[in-house]
């Protein structure tokens, strides 16, 4: 590099906002050069994006509209603009796309009434300890490090008509003697928050571990009860965490079908995903699959997006 | 008193939260030393014969190969591009800069079923078999893009003084990158490959959706699902649970240690 120390200054004021109008033909070029070498490093993944997220949403929503010829063997669709596809999966499966989204809501709230208090307590109420800090964050991620379909199945087995905790259940009164637990719709809610959990606490915990604790003596010497202090310190500022906490913990749990399907039943906890893999697999029905594939997808970017602006895109990222 | 219940309180429910979060996982465990036969659904008593010949149900160990090998490749796919758009967006301006931003967070607020979806509806129209290459590509989309915004963290909080130095002191661009930028990197790097191997190692959903009749691990555990998982499954769960366990652990100790060093030095 032979550019000239002042001007190497000038140049690093620019980088991050939008380059300076200078007219300085020696440092436009190494703008251009600059911009050159960006391009050259998003290229590559750029294109792979472009190829294998991009064109395949484009072709999901032309399959959508494709149609069935008469006579066409299974699997055989012909390229057409067929909305009605849209108005016969909504009709049919608007319940299950609402129940999806009641169930993700629900196990959204619930992994963050669970999840705030274990990033408090690890973050916060542990600080001065770092060893047990350390572990019980290494814990945090426990679930990471097991199969999702064998924890799935676990509590698929501990929640079982004859495992241990309907007995319980049962012998407390709590549950009926014929009430259970598996196959309902709390099970799969249940199975929903267990498994999306770590990414509540994780960024709840990213959040709270940066928070200044002289800023809660100086709330509490100014006396404000510790709930006021919670209220009005604490949560305003863990919101990003919270924030990219629910939406990591919303999206993918109104779109998963593993719960559903193994503590579920075929009755009243379908959720919109396992249609989907079924329209695409049993019935072989692409189209219906491609339109309520598309559906979701669209659903959830006007839900997060509705959100965003609610909440302000002052707490993403 | 009312102090004491409140002081009290948070230590109480996160520690039942941390009960709940583990019972599953202990479960696993302990089924794993299930004399099970063919169904490992209730307690038939202590033995060690699965853990002595984890392989001895069938498909059980060639599932797992085959998830080893498709988390490795996309893991490596994903990281490298990954990382050179990560550099590419912080450290550069350009055109169509804020469509590739979009372009790389959308899968992340794309559900797995649309994710997995949209792939297999590419596949078919592009006449491809369902294979080892198709999964590797699907993870390599999503891994991808949690490569982008973990070491696109990492970038943000870079020193430029640094490697301007390296530049002042006559280093060319290619050895400043490699003695400067990346070392800096790296800890970010290797976070988000563990990151991407784990989620890759571990998916069922975009999985499912375009493997065709290749098995992965989990894809394995599910379709088994239905008529009993072998006890054997449960042992190289557990394996793997400690295996990152002891990779994690390992990483706290030695950042411990480097910034033990730092403060003595």
């Amino acid at each position: 590099m032979t550019a000239a120390p002042g001007l190497r200054g000038r140049h690093d004021a620019g980088r991050g906002r939008a380059p300076e109008g200078g007219p300085n033909p020696e440092e436009a070029a190494a703008d251009k050069k600059r911009g050159r070498i960006g391009q050259l490093l998003v290229l590559p993944g750029f294109t792979f994006l472009l190829l294998f997220f991009a064109a395949p949403v484009v072709v999901l929503l032309a399959m959508s509209l494709y149609t069935k010829a008469p006579g066409a063997e299974i699997g055989q669709f012909e390229p057409a603009l067929q909305f009605s596809n849209y108005a016969v999966v909504l009709r049919e499966y608007w319940d299950v796309l609402v129940r999806s989204f009641a169930f993700a809501l629900a196990a959204t709230l619930a992994a963050l009434l669970i999840g705030y208090p274990m990033a408090y307590l690890v973050a916060v109420r542990l600080r001065a300890h770092r060893l047990l800090q350390g572990i019980l964050l290494v814990l945090l991620i426990a679930p990471f490090f097991s199969s999702f379909i064998l924890r799935t199945q676990a509590w698929k087995q501990i929640l079982a008509d004859e495992g241990p905790v309907v007995g319980v259940l049962r012998a407390l009164a709590v549950l009926p003697e014929d009430g259970r637990l598996t196959a309902t719709a709390f099970a799969v809610v249940c199975g929903l928050t267990y498994n999306f959990l770590p990414f509540m606490t994780l960024p709840i915990y990213a959040s709270l571990e940066r928070l200044d604790t002289r800023l809660l003596e100086a709330s509490g010497d100014l006396y404000a009860s510790p709930m006021r202090t919670f209220r009005q310190v604490t949560l305003p500022l863990s919101m990003p965490g919270v924030f990219a906490g629910t939406l990591l913990t919303f999206i993918p749990a109104s779109g998963d079908y593993v719960n559903a399907a193994l503590l579920g039943n075929n009755r009243d906890t379908t959720m919109i995903g396992q249609v989907i893999d079924s329209r695409f697999f049993r019935v072989v029905d692409y189209p219906g699959a491609a339109a309520l594939s598309f559906i979701l997808m669209v659903a959830i970017l006007v839900l997060v997006m509705a959100y965003i602006r609610r909440f302000g895109a002052r707490n993403l990222f | 008193m009312r102090q004491r219940i409140g002081r009290w309180i948070i230590p109480v429910f996160g520690g039942l939260a941390f009960v709940y979060l583990l019972v599953p996982i202990a479960y696993i465990f302990a089924f794993s030393f299930n004399d099970a036969g063919r169904t490992n659904l209730v307690w038939r008593g202590f033995t060690l014969a699965n853990w002595l010949d984890p392989c001895g149900a069938p498909q059980v160990c060639q599932s797992l190969v085959n998830s080893l090998q498709v988390s490795v490749a996309a893991t490596l796919a994903a990281t490298v591009l990954g990382t050179a758009i990560a550099l590419g967006l912080v450290r550069y301006r350009f055109r169509f800069r804020n469509t590739a931003d979009l372009l790389i967070i959308l899968p992340l607020a794309t559900p797995e079923v649309v994710l997995g979806a949209s792939l297999l509806a590419q596949f078919l129209n592009l006449g491809w078999n369902l294979g080892f290459a198709t999964v590797v590509i699907a993870h390599t989309v999503f891994c991808m893009a949690f490569v982008v915004v973990t070491v696109r963290a990492r970038v943000a909080g870079l020193d430029p003084k640094l490697e301007e130095a390296a530049s002042d002191l006559y280093a060319s661009p290619l050895a400043t990158f490699r003695k400067v930028t990346l070392p800096l990197l790296l800890p970010g790097i290797v976070a988000a490959a563990l990151l991407s191997f784990a989620m890759s190692f571990d998916d069922f959903i975009i999985t499912n959706f375009n493997s065709g009749s290749f098995d992965t691990f989990p894809k394995f555990i599910y379709v088994a699902a239905t008529r009993g998982i072998p006890a054997q499954a449960n042992v190289i769960g557990s394996s793997m649970f400690l295996l990152a366990l002891c990779v994690v652990v390992t990483g706290q100790v030695i950042s411990y240690r480097k910034r033990k060093a730092l403060a003595a030095r």
